[in-house]
């Protein structure tokens, strides 16, 4: 079995899947079962100034895919509704309890150094392992100045920063909001303000549904909706841009990156420990399943470092960063054509009605008393994978590389770009 | 209740309970949680070979996303648009050989998708939820149309006239409506009296008016209904059973399946209805199967069904002979009856031992008794044409065109009374949606 212990931000974890700061980790109960799981650590629901917030009801709405899976969730719930000494005290309990497993104080308060700061200390007092700086909650939050009010502004983000870690000695994460049009600049301010690590993403703003009996915004509260936080396996595409990008950017690249979003599989986790994230918050997949997910978690991450020979996170990470680039370092003359195996075809037609409709009716159908037979015309293909990506039939259409011996040209030294540089 | 039945024990009779437990729904309908997981595994295939398996071509893959969209009122719309009787034919159509058989889904993942179960749960939903027919007639045209047989031909084309502003005539010689599936279809396959709820359903459009005890010949001719009408539509079925032709038949105890299936689907108690101990049916199509199972399912204690060839010959489905094996029915092959012998009363049939030679099927001298109190023939039907003077018949069947014109001007006909291919009500309502259409295009030229 592979080496799955990580650090981060200097602190070491038995392994890399520490339950995201939300309602899995609002207490010690949960906290506990998590770590009788398998789980390396969690993030503790965000604490605030007494006294504590009030939540709603209801609060969670759900987008779903056509097969009924769920894809996303949106909360509309706020940080922790317990009182802070409540919350500290089973700090301290779980802290004893578990040694080996590593806890965050997470933390938000109105933008006034002393709140900050004052918090910031009470928490570390409880024994955390570190400090995250919610600066991501796109809902409720917001409205009181609070969450993603702050963490759009990378002024109060590098204030915030550096409120926290003048009065305490141990990690500090600055938990960066998605719902900005640049990532780079609030993680550029979180390293000013002398962040350790950034914690990424926070949920989506989003409205997952509405009511059509009613109206209303799901999740509906006495009729009314309103905006929430999105997660879920439909925000990692976006999650897993904004890593990278902080990840291979040399002014960011100190930063350590507590990656988040819609990690439900080991795979997932392996995609972003592979675009240089050093470790990683789950929550809803646990909402989903429950906290048996951390086995299939750590077992497949397990075997697929087994697979690959990779002895320790470090082996892997960042190993994808060299081959994410800008669109302008492709090769343009890198050629695909799709090909159908006639063999494994079952025939739905999906693959020709797509090209034919979408794409670039390259795929013909013949009618034969065996039935019908599609056929990619090369000439027509652009090598889209459109065909691949929704047939039904794993490998009956590969993608396959067509040998034209043209060396690797990028669009700026493209001859059909009128704006090259003339050499 | 489902594929398995409560069986009679050492000869012992069935309680009402029992018997109504064996008569209920073959398969039940899908729960909510079912219809789901089927529809969401439909791929929404590309001119889907579903779609050309059915005569009634109804658009599947269109109607199972209806389903999978929770848009089920619109599924039953689109599968009532081309198919009228689309609440029958998700209960009793062979989809195993029909869309069933065509769903890619069978190499993909060797199980179909469902279809005649997602179809049910369409149809279904909106005959217990609508309060209004689904469908709007045109304006009036003043146009009559006579139709002969209220079976699944002669109102599916009254229902397609009656859409396009036709007032429809139907004649139907018998006191219901429906044809086969009101008096010949295996009762659990129409459980809860739905070809009765159907007719309703479908008269629901307006326009229609059903004339029962109306035979042709008896009561009226074909010349009658011309001089009335603006056309006339034969859907008439094939009414006349086949005798065996061999000594014995006319014993007590020897009748025809139909009208034992009949007898099944009139019946108000069927405790009251006795089976027999020793059934022999006598046929390999879906009738004798139907025959046969129900017998056992109303207690009898030994049904053998009788074929003088092999399986793969069988009229019946492999779907419909592996429930007749599941339901305790012994099927013979290659046994051919030579007579039914008793005093009076049936008490066993003579069988000649059949086998191919050189492809010809033989006789032998090798016989097999089997005890029979019932036997119940189900070797077919053929068509009473007395009375349809001018009709050019060929085969026993009448002869129609393309769209369902008979040799007599403005007299078409369709379902089992002419030869268009399979003997199912889902061929029936396609031909006579198909002539409707016709009638329709003649009367407005």
């Amino acid at each position: 079995m592979a080496d799955l212990r990580c650090t981060i931000a200097g602190i070491e974890s038995i392994n890399p899947f520490w339950l995201a700061s939300a309602p899995p980790t609002d207490k010690k109960y949960n906290v506990e079962r998590a770590f009788a799981a398998g789980w390396g650590g969690v993030v503790w629901k965000t604490l605030g100034v007494d006294p504590p917030v009030v939540n709603v009801s209801s609060r969670y709405g759900v987008h779903k895919d056509l097969d009924r899976g769920i894809i996303g969730i949106n909360n509309i719930e706020l940080i922790s509704d317990r009182p802070l000494e409540v919350n500290l005290r089973e700090i301290e309990q779980v802290r004893k309890n578990w040694p080996d497993r590593i806890i965050i104080g997470s933390m938000m308060a109105p933008v006034e150094k002393e709140l900050w700061q004052e918090l910031a200390i009470k928490i570390a007092n409880s024994g955390v392992h570190g400090i995250e700086l919610n600066l991501g909650c796109p809902h409720g939050m917001c409205e009181r100045g609070m969450g993603s009010a702050i963490g759009q502004v990378p002024e109060l983000v590098e204030n915030t920063t550096r409120w926290v870690r003048e009065v305490v000695d141990i990690p500090v994460f600055t938990k960066l909001t998605p719902n900005t049009t640049d990532i780079l600049l609030p993680a550029e301010a979180a390293l000013k303000g002398g962040a350790h690590a950034v914690a990424l993403i926070n949920t989506v703003n989003s409205i997952t549904s509405v009511d059509l009996d009613a109206m209303a915004p799901t999740p509906t509260v006495d009729g009314k909706g309103t905006h929430g936080g999105y997660c879920g396996s439909a925000v990692k595409p976006i999650a897993l841009h904004m890593v990278a990008e902080i990840a291979r950017t040399a002014e960011t690249q100190g930063l350590d990156i507590s990656a988040i979003g819609g990690i439900t599989t080991w795979r997932d986790a392996a995609e972003f420990i592979a675009l240089g994230a050093n470790a990683l918050q789950v929550c809803t997949a646990a909402m989903l399943y429950g906290f048996k997910i951390i086995e299939d978690l750590n077992e497949g991450l397990s075997d697929f470092m087994d697979a690959k020979g990779y002895k320790s996170i470090e082996d892997f990470r960042g190993k994808a960063l060299p081959n994410t680039v800008n669109w302008n370092d492709l090769n343009m003359n890198y050629d695909l054509k799709a090909k159908i195996d006639n063999d494994k075809c079952i025939e739905c037609g999906r693959c020709h009605i797509v090209c034919e409709d979408t794409s670039h009716q390259a795929i013909i159908i013949e009618t034969t008393d065996a039935g019908r037979e599609f056929t990619v015309i090369d000439a027509e293909c652009v090598g889209c994978n459109l065909c691949q990506h929704v047939c039904p039939v794993p490998d009956c259409i590969t993608m396959e590389p067509v040998d034209n011996g043209l060396p690797y040209v990028t669009w700026p030294n493209h001859p059909k770009n009128v704006t090259r540089v003339a050499e | 209740m489902g594929e398995r039945l409560v069986h009679s024990q050492g000869g012992g009779k069935l309680s009402a309970r029992e018997i109504a437990d064996n008569f209920s729904d073959l398969h039940p309908p899908l729960n909510a949680q079912q219809v789901h997981v089927e529809a969401s595994r439909c791929l929404f295939c590309y001119d889907a070979p579903c779609v050309t398996a059915c005569p009634t071509a109804i658009d599947i893959p269109k109607f199972i996303r209806q389903i999978a969209t929770e848009n089920v009122t619109g599924a039953a719309k689109t599968i009532l648009s081309a198919n009228i009787m689309g609440g029958t034919c998700a209960r009793a159509c062979p989809t195993e050989i029909l869309c069933e058989e065509k769903c890619v889904l069978n190499t993909g993942e060797l199980r179909p998708i469902e279809i005649g179960a997602l179809q049910r749960r369409a149809v279904d939903h909106l005959m217990d939820t609508a309060t209004v027919h689904p469908f709007v007639r045109a304006a009036p045209t003043g146009k009559t149309i006579g139709v002969i047989g209220a079976g699944p031909a002669g109102l599916a084309c009254a229902h397609e006239l009656a859409l396009r502003g036709h007032n429809v005539t139907v004649y139907e010689a018998k006191p219901k409506a429906g044809g086969l599936n009101e008096y010949g279809l295996a009762a659990y396959k129409m459980a809860d009296d739905f070809a009765a709820k159907e007719v309703e359903f479908i008269l629901g459009i307006g326009g229609i008016d059903i004339k029962n005890g109306q035979a042709l010949g008896r009561n009226f001719s074909l010349g009658d209904l011309q001089e009335k009408h603006g056309a006339v539509f034969i859907g008439i079925g094939v009414t006349n059973p086949r005798a065996l032709g061999i000594e014995g038949e006319e014993l007590d105890g020897v009748s025809n399946a139909l009208d034992f299936i009949e007898a099944i689907r009139q019946a108000g108690d069927l405790s009251k209805l006795n089976p027999g101990n020793d059934v022999v049916i006598i046929g390999g199509g879906n009738t004798a199967i139907d025959a046969a199972v129900q017998a056992k399912r109303l207690g009898a204690e030994n049904v053998t069904l009788a074929y003088r060839r092999g399986p793969s010959q069988m009229g019946a489905t492999e779907w419909e002979q592996d429930l007749a094996a599941t339901n305790g029915v012994v099927i013979k092959h290659w046994v051919s009856p030579l007579a039914i012998l008793g005093e009076g009363r049936a008490q066993s049939v003579e069988f000649e031992c059949m086998r191919l030679v050189d492809g010809v099927l033989t006789g032998s001298l090798d016989r097999l008794y089997v005890n029979a109190d019932r036997v119940y023939k189900a070797v077919g039907q053929t068509l009473v044409s007395d009375d349809l003077t001018g009709l050019k018949i060929e085969h026993g069947k009448i002869v129609v065109d393309a769209y369902g014109l008979t040799s007599r001007p403005g007299v078409y006909a369709g379902g089992d009374c002419i030869k268009s291919g399979e003997d199912l009500t889902v061929q029936a309502v396609a031909d006579g949606k198909k002539s409707a259409q016709a009638i329709h295009a003649m009367l407005e030229a």
